[in-house]
C-alpha cells in the first residue's frame, strides 16, 4: 500500500483495488454495533444448537430420558438447567427444539428463495399481461387466511411425503426412526414455504422488473443472448442484494410461523419437538415452575431479535436507500 | 373517486370467487373424509351422510349448487362438524367477539405505534431513535404466547377485576387486547418511522423551515399525513387479518371467537365452515383494502390523477 492511502477517508483504504459493493457492505455493517451483535448471537446459536448439542448427549446427556422422580429440579451438574415436568433435561430439551426450530425455518427459507426468485425472476423479466397474470395468482393467495392455506398444504403433502418415507424404509432399508422423524418436518416446511414464497416472488418481481427495464440487459438482448442467460447472469447477480436482506428476515419470520403452528398443535409431532412446542408446554406449567417456560421463550426471543438486528443491519448496509423503515 | 371504487370491488369479487375456487378443490385433496372421525361409522351411514350434505353428487355439480346456494338463497351451508348449526350462524355469532377485540387492540396499536414511529424518525440517529426501534423490534419478537401468559401471571393473578381467561365480563377484552396489540404496534411504528423519514428530507419540507414555520406545525400540517402512506397501507390488510380472530390469542385467554374457526373448520375438513370463512375474509379484506385505498387517496394528492 503506498502512503498516500493515509490521507483517504476510512473504507476507502483499498483504492487501487477499487472496493465493491460487497466490501462497502461489510465496512457499514461493522459499524452497526446491533448487528454486528446480532450476527454474532446467530452464529452463537447455530452453533450451540448444532455443534454443542450433539456433542453434549455424546458425552451422556439426554433430552428424552424421563425421570419422574425428579420433575422439576433445579440445576444440578446432571441437569445444567434442571428439568422439565417430566424429569427430562431442559438444556437438551431446549437445544434440541432449537434444532428443529431453526432446520425447518432455514430449510422453509431456501425453498422460498428458489421459488420466490425463479417465479419472481420470470415474472419480472418477461412483464406484460403474463408477469401482471402471474402477479395477481399471487395477490389473491396472500388474500386466503394465513392458517387454512398452511393447514391445506401440509395436510395435502404429508400424505405425498408418508408414501414416500414408507417405500425409503420398505424397499430401501432405511432407519425407519430417522426417515420418520425427518418425514414429520417436511411437510410442515412445504406447507410454510407454500406460503411464505409469495412476498419473496413480490419482492423478486418489482427488482427484476426494474432491472430489466436497464440499459445493460438491453445491450445483453442485443447481442442475442438467451433470455435464460440474461436471467441468471445478469438480472440475478444484480438482485443479490435484495435476495439476501429479505431471506434473512425471513428465517426469524419462519421460526415463529413454525413456533405458532407447533403452539397450536398443528405443526411438529412427538417424538421431535420445537421451541414453540416447549412454550405451549411450559405455559401450562406457569404457576409450578416458570422456568420451564422461560428458557424456551428467552431463547426463541433472542434467537428473533438477532435475526432481526442481522437482516436490518444487512438492509442497511447493502440498500442503504431504502434503509429507513 | 366512483371508478376506483367500482373497479375495486370488481376486483374483490373475482379474488373472492377464485379463492373459493381454489378452496373448493384443494381441500377436496386432503387425505381423509370429513365424516372419518365419527366413530362407528358403517359404510350405509357414511353414504346416508354424504348423500345428506350432497357430497354424492359429481364435483362440478356440488360446486354449483354451492354457487347457487350461496348466491341466490344466502344460504353458505349446515356445518359438517358442529352437527345442527349453519356456518352463518357460526360466523355471526363468533365474528362480533373478534370485531371487539380486533378494534380495541388496533387502537391501542394506533396509538402506541404512529407516536413511537414519530418520535423515533424525529430524533434520527440518536438515543430516542434508538430506544423506540429496540421497542419496536420487542413488540414483534415477543410474541403473543409468551406475551399473554406473562399478562395472565403479572396482571390477572394479582388484579381482582381482570379475570386470568373467559369472556363474561366487559373487562375481559383488556388482557388480550393488549397481547395482540404489540405486534401490529412494532410493525407501525417502523413503517411510520420510514414515511416520516422519507418526507422530512424533502424539498417542501426544506422551505417550510427556511419560512420559518415552527416545528410542530411542519409536523402536523405538512409532514405527518403523507409520511403516514406506508402505515395507512399496511394497516387494511392487517386490520382484516385482525377483527377475524387470532387462534393463538384466542385459546390463551379462552374467547369464543372466530379465530378458533380457521382452525377447527380445516382440522375436521368442514367444507361447509371453511369456504364460508374463506368467502367472508375474503370480502372483508377487500373491504379494508378499499378503505385503505381511499384513506390514501385523501392523504396523497399524487394518487388522486392516477
Amino acid at each position: 500500500m503506498s502512503t498516500s492511502v493515509k490521507a483517504l477517508p476510512a473504507g476507502l483504504k483499498d483504492v487501487e483495488k477499487g472496493s465493491s459493493l460487497w466490501a462497502d457492505a461489510y465496512v457499514r455493517l461493522k459499524k452497526n454495533k446491533l448487528a454486528m451483535l446480532g450476527g454474532i448471537i446467530v452464529i452463537s446459536i447455530l452453533i450451540t444448537c448444532f455443534v454443542i448439542a450433539p456433542i453434549l448427549s455424546w458425552i451422556g446427556f439426554d433430552g428424552n430420558e424421563q425421570d419422574l422422580a425428579n420433575k422439576f429440579a433445579g440445576p444440578s451438574t446432571k441437569n445444567l438447567l434442571g428439568t422439565d415436568q417430566l424429569g427430562r433435561d431442559l438444556l437438551m430439551r431446549v437445544l434440541q427444539g432449537g434444532q428443529i426450530s431453526l432446520l425447518v425455518a432455514i430449510m422453509a427459507t431456501m425453498l422460498t428463495v428458489t421459488i420466490g426468485v425463479i417465479y419472481g425472476g420470470i415474472a419480472g423479466y418477461v412483464g406484460g399481461r403474463i408477469g401482471n397474470a402471474m402477479m395477481r395468482i399471487v395477490d389473491g393467495l396472500l388474500a386466503m387466511p394465513f392458517l387454512i392455506i398452511v393447514i391445506l398444504f401440509r395436510e395435502v403433502i404429508s400424505g405425498q411425503v408418508d408414501e414416500i418415507a414408507r417405500f425409503l424404509i420398505d424397499d430401501w432399508g432405511w432407519n425407519d426412526n430417522d426417515v420418520l422423524r425427518f418425514a414429520n418436518l417436511i411437510p410442515l416446511t412445504f406447507a410454510i414455504a407454500g406460503f411464505g414464497w409469495l412476498s419473496m416472488g413480490r419482492i423478486v418481481r418489482s427488482s427484476a422488473a426494474s432491472l430489466a427495464q436497464q440499459e445493460f440487459v438491453e445491450a445483453a438482448r442485443s447481442l442475442g443472448l438467451s433470455h435464460r442467460r440474461i436471467l441468471f447472469r445478469h438480472i440475478l447477480p444484480n438482485m443479490l442484494g435484495p435476495i439476501i436482506i429479505y431471506a434473512t428476515l425471513t428465517i426469524p419470520s419462519f421460526i415463529l410461523y413454525e413456533a405458532t403452528l407447533s403452539y397450536i398443535g398443528l405443526g411438529i409431532e412427538p417424538p421431535n419437538s420445537s421451541w414453540g412446542k416447549l412454550i405451549q408446554e411450559g405455559a401450562n406449567y406457569l404457576e409450578t415452575n416458570i422456568t420451564v417456560l422461560a428458557v424456551p421463550a428467552v431463547l426463541f426471543s433472542l434467537t428473533l431479535f438477532a435475526f432481526n438486528f442481522l437482516g436490518d443491519g444487512l438492509r442497511d448496509a447493502l440498500d442503504p436507500k431504502a434503509s429507513k423503515d | 373517486m366512483l371508478r376506483i371504487i367500482l373497479s375495486r370491488l370488481l376486483q374483490t369479487l373475482v379474488v373472492v370467487f377464485l379463492l373459493v375456487t381454489f378452496t373448493f378443490f384443494a381441500i377436496r385433496m386432503m387425505p381423509g373424509n370429513p365424516f372419518a372421525d365419527v366413530k362407528a361409522l358403517t359404510e350405509e351411514n357414511k353414504a346416508a351422510m354424504e348423500r345428506l350434505y350432497g357430497l354424492d353428487k359429481p364435483l362440478h355439480i356440488q360446486y354449483a349448487n354451492y354457487w347457487k346456494n350461496v348466491l341466490l338463497e344466502g344460504d353458505f351451508g349446515d356445518s359438517f362438524s358442529m352437527k345442527g348449526r349453519k356456518v352463518s350462524t357460526l360466523i355471526s355469532e363468533s365474528f362480533p367477539i373478534s370485531l371487539k377485540l380486533g378494534l380495541l387492540s388496533l387502537f391501542l396499536a394506533m396509538s402506541l405505534g404512529i407516536p413511537l414511529g414519530i418520535i423515533a424518525a424525529l430524533f434520527h440517529n440518536k438515543w430516542q431513535d434508538y430506544t423506540a426501534m429496540i421497542i419496536a423490534m420487542a413488540g414483534i419478537c415477543i410474541v403473543t404466547f409468551v406475551l399473554g401468559p406473562i399478562f395472565q401471571l403479572s396482571f390477572a393473578k394479582p388484579l381482582s377485576w381482570l379475570n386470568v381467561a373467559g369472556w363474561s365480563r366487559p373487562s375481559d377484552v383488556i388482557l388480550p387486547a393488549i397481547t395482540l396489540c404489540f405486534g401490529v404496534a412494532a410493525y407501525l411504528a417502523r413503517l411510520t418511522r420510514g414515511g416520516m423519514l422519507d418526507i422530512l428530507s424533502q424539498d417542501y419540507i426544506r422551505s417550510a423551515k427556511a419560512k420559518g414555520v415552527s416545528q410542530l406545525n411542519i409536523i402536523t400540517k405538512h409532514a405527518l399525513r403523507p409520511a403516514l402512506v406506508p402505515a395507512v397501507t399496511f394497516l387494511g390488510p392487517a386490520f382484516a387479518a385482525i377483527i377475524t380472530g387470532s387462534f393463538v390469542v384466542e385459546s390463551i385467554f379462552l374467547i369464543p371467537g372466530m379465530g378458533q374457526y380457521f382452525v377447527l373448520g380445516i382440522q375436521n375438513q368442514d367444507y361447509t365452515l371453511v369456504l364460508g370463512l374463506v368467502l367472508f375474509y375474503g370480502i372483508l379484506m377487500g373491504i379494508a383494502n378499499l378503505m385503505s385505498d381511499l384513506a390514501l387517496i385523501f392523504m396523497d394528492p399524487k394518487l388522486r390523477n392516477s
